[in-house]
């Protein structure tokens, strides 16, 4: 069942720019998609580890920038993408030995902080960043000589990439190194005196959050072809970790979900209801107030009770 | 009379009595109209003057019943939200959704430069405001024509007349810390420095700063002070200027003292002398109509914003007539739009240079009070103005594009 489940998922997601009507909903589709990866990325830490960072756009926005300078002085693609990532991890890396001094609060502190120095680069060093220009870069990349400059090829490449970065953290999560990391989040003194390395357990999990964060942002830098300092904002930051919240935290698909339903509600709903911030705000306070775990755990456990509240009767009936 | 326009059904100037006037008459069968597309900012920071250009879009429109060369047009507008990735996916939406002819907008430089390469994939023709310098220089855009002015093109006439005419020697710039100030002090600069003047200090507020007091505090030692700010800051910093007790002359760019910001301007404002591309005291039956037709629609006077998107409705006509209402070429249209030569518009006579830039009239304008109102009195007119001011194209272009620390500060 689990299995056919998955099947017709990856089916309908395969088919997209096929049944979906418009190259401008096939671009939506790849918009969610990276997006997913990137909430995915902060989901690493948000909800498995426990530490919840307000500067991961930071990271996203390092590996966009990365990406559109190693381009554009004139390197190949491969180049592009190790050279993006690499410097994404290393710089999660440094963010990541700063930041873990501090959990909770002094946490979420510290990667804010982190994240507007990034911004703030991004805006004032103009000879690396253009300021607030951005910086454009020429076109997409052709990964086996395969050219993803229509919107359905890129589609599908950042189906395959996301795939990936679903199975990988589904495998990081099932992991015992997946166990001790939610250990670490629940019980930290424990899982120090029972030998863990806790710092060592978060760092990692830091690395592997930057690393799919900076994946998507390449991802955005392939798909708009630009990065400026608005892609590092706090507030993009803030973004994700409400996809991240409202979708579910510590849930795989909560992500994913919280990913579509706010670019959806960005780009989409916009277009018909001026007020869209407003509508976006709205769905936040439902979701909090009736499924205050997020909407794929909520609606999974509302979806439980109904089905135990109407069994009975059915059987009554019957 | 509150003019409700949604999105995807508003027929540009079919509101009110105009929906019984198309219903009396329809059309002679049309087989499409001509879909135009309005990139703006109606949320977020940005978003007063995004929704001047909205305003102004409808009100050309509705002067011209929705109609322009014969053909219907439809207006569809959208919010970017002011960030280029909400930019470059609502560009998308209106081109390959909506099918949109041409494109007016977006407003803001980062928002032009993150669609520009898109756009002229897409052959899309953009009729923008945005001012940054290299869209017209270094980095053309086949398909793209603006109107109003880069951002240093009023700052070249300011400096010529700051230096020629009220004879200043020393001045200090300060402006929003983005690159639209960045590139309007440059202009400044070099224009006022080739002029024999100097300029002794170049201040850079960040553009979100609710105090100016630690930069107030450094202007002295000059003869005058040149502002650059853009949307609410010329009210914030003139305010705070006056309550500094700063007496130096203040002199603008065209957002330092524009018309729409007349209504929220105290007595602070007075004397600014500031040069844009559009001034509300100009006497053509255009610029009369507009005002008239702003303050009946929105009892307000029209500024840069809503001036300059008439002017682009008023440059797309004027196209459309050229191809007798077809858009269906692109290049026609495109050479269509750059080869319009206008006199009668809100902001005066112009045409565009090869690069799509405007060539046309600037306006210095003193800050005034007549009665209980501050207005903008045209005290000399710039007429002709190109993008590379009196300079050679060729050496303009082989210079560094205008930014925070090119020209350099003469030390």
């Amino acid at each position: 069942m689990k299995r056919l489940g998955l099947a017709a998922a990856l089916a309908i997601l395969a088919t997209v720019p096929l049944w979906v009507g418009g190259t401008y909903y096939v671009n939506i589709a790849s918009q969610i998609l990276f997006y997913a990866i990137f909430a995915l990325g902060v989901n690493v830490l948000a909800g498995y580890a426990g530490l919840v960072s307000l500067g991961h756009a930071g990271l996203f926005g390092i590996a966009a920038y990365a990406g559109a300078r190693i381009m554009n002085d004139g390197h190949g693609q491969v180049v592009v993408a190790a050279g993006a990532l690499g410097v994404t991890l290393l710089v999660s890396a440094i963010f990541a030995v700063l930041a873990l001094r501090g959990t909770g609060l002094g946490f979420v502190m510290i990667t804010v902080a982190l994240g507007q120095i990034v911004w703030g680069v991004a805006y004032r060093w103009i000879s690396i960043t253009n300021g607030d220009n951005g910086i454009a870069i020429r076109g997409r990349p052709s990964p086996l000589g395969l050219s993803l400059t229509s919107p359905a090829s890129f589609y599908w490449a950042t189906l395959v990439v996301f795939l990936i970065a679903v199975g990988s953290i589904a495998v990081f999560v099932a992991s015992p190194f997946g166990a001790s990391v939610r250990g670490t989040r629940d019980q930290p003194r424990r899982m120090n005196a029972l030998g863990y390395h806790v710092w060592m357990i978060r760092f990692l999990s830091f690395l592997f959050s930057g690393f799919w964060s900076g994946v998507a942002g390449l991802l955005y830098l392939y798909y708009n072809q630009f990065v400026s300092p608005q892609a590092v904002a706090l507030t993009a930051s803030a973004e994700a970790l409400l996809m991240v919240i409202a979708g579910g935290t510590a849930t795989l698909l909560g992500p994913i979900a919280g990913a579509a339903l706010v670019v959806v509600v960005k780009n989409v709903a916009s277009a018909y209801i001026e007020r869209w911030n407003f509508v976006l705000g709205a769905i936040f306070v439902v979701i909090v107030v009736f499924m205050p775990e997020g909407l794929v755990p909520g609606t999974v456990r509302r979806w439980r009770r109904a089905v135990a509240v109407l069994r009975p009767r059915a059987t009554a009936a019957g | 009379m509150a003019v409700k326009v949604r999105r995807r059904e508003f027929l540009a100037g079919a509101a009110g009595a105009a929906v019984t006037a198309s219903l009396a008459f329809p059309a002679i069968a049309q087989p499409k109209p001509v879909r135009i597309g309005l990139l703006t900012v109606k949320t977020g920071p940005l978003a007063s003057g995004g929704i001047q250009m909205e305003q102004g879009t409808i009100r050309f429109f509705k002067d011209r019943n929705s109609t322009l060369a014969g053909r219907k047009v439809e207006l569809i507008v959208a919010d970017t939200g002011g960030n280029p990735a909400g930019t470059k996916t609502k560009t998308q939406e209106l081109v390959e959704r909506d099918n949109v002819d041409m494109i007016f907008g977006p407003l803001a430089a980062f928002e032009l430069l993150a669609i520009t390469d898109y756009a002229a994939q897409a052959k899309m023709p953009i009729l923008s405001l945005a001012a940054a310098e290299d869209m017209t220089q270094r980095r053309p855009n086949p398909y793209f024509v603006r109107a109003s002015a880069t951002s240093s093109q009023n700052m070249h006439c300011l400096a010529d007349y700051a230096a020629k005419e009220l004879k200043f020697k020393r001045i200090i710039t300060i402006a929003d810390d983005f690159a639209f100030g960045h590139e309007q002090m440059a202009g400044f600069q070099r224009v006022f420095e080739d002029a024999g003047g100097r300029i002794v200090k170049k201040l850079w507020p960040p553009l979100v700063t609710p105090d100016y007091t630690p930069y107030l505090a450094q202007i002295s030692g000059a003869d005058a002070v040149v502002q650059g700010f853009a949307g609410s800051n010329p009210l914030k910093f003139m305010k705070q200027y006056q309550d500094a007790g700063l007496k130096l002359p203040v002199l603008g760019g065209g957002t330092a003292c524009d018309e729409a910001l007349m209504k929220s301007f105290g007595d602070e404002a007075v004397g600014v002398i500031s040069c844009s591309a559009y001034t509300g005291d100009l006497d053509t039956p255009t610029n009369k109509r507009l005002i008239d037709g702003m303050v009946k629609d929105y009892g307000n006077i029209p500024g840069l914003y809503s001036a300059g998107l008439y002017i682009n409705g008023l440059v797309a006509e004027a196209a459309l007539e050229k191809t007798g209402g077809k858009t269906d070429d692109r290049e026609a249209l495109i050479r269509a739009l750059r080869s319009v030569s206008l006199t009668d518009t809100p902001r005066g006579p112009f045409t565009f240079d090869h690069f799509g830039n405007v060539v046309g009239t600037f306006y210095v304008r003193r800050c005034e009070k007549k009665g209980d109102k501050l207005v903008n009195t045209t005290i000399k007119t710039y007429p002709k103005v190109s993008q590379f001011w009196t300079y050679d194209e060729k050496w303009f272009l082989a210079q560094p594009v205008y930014s925070r620390d090119y020209p350099p500060l003469k030390t």
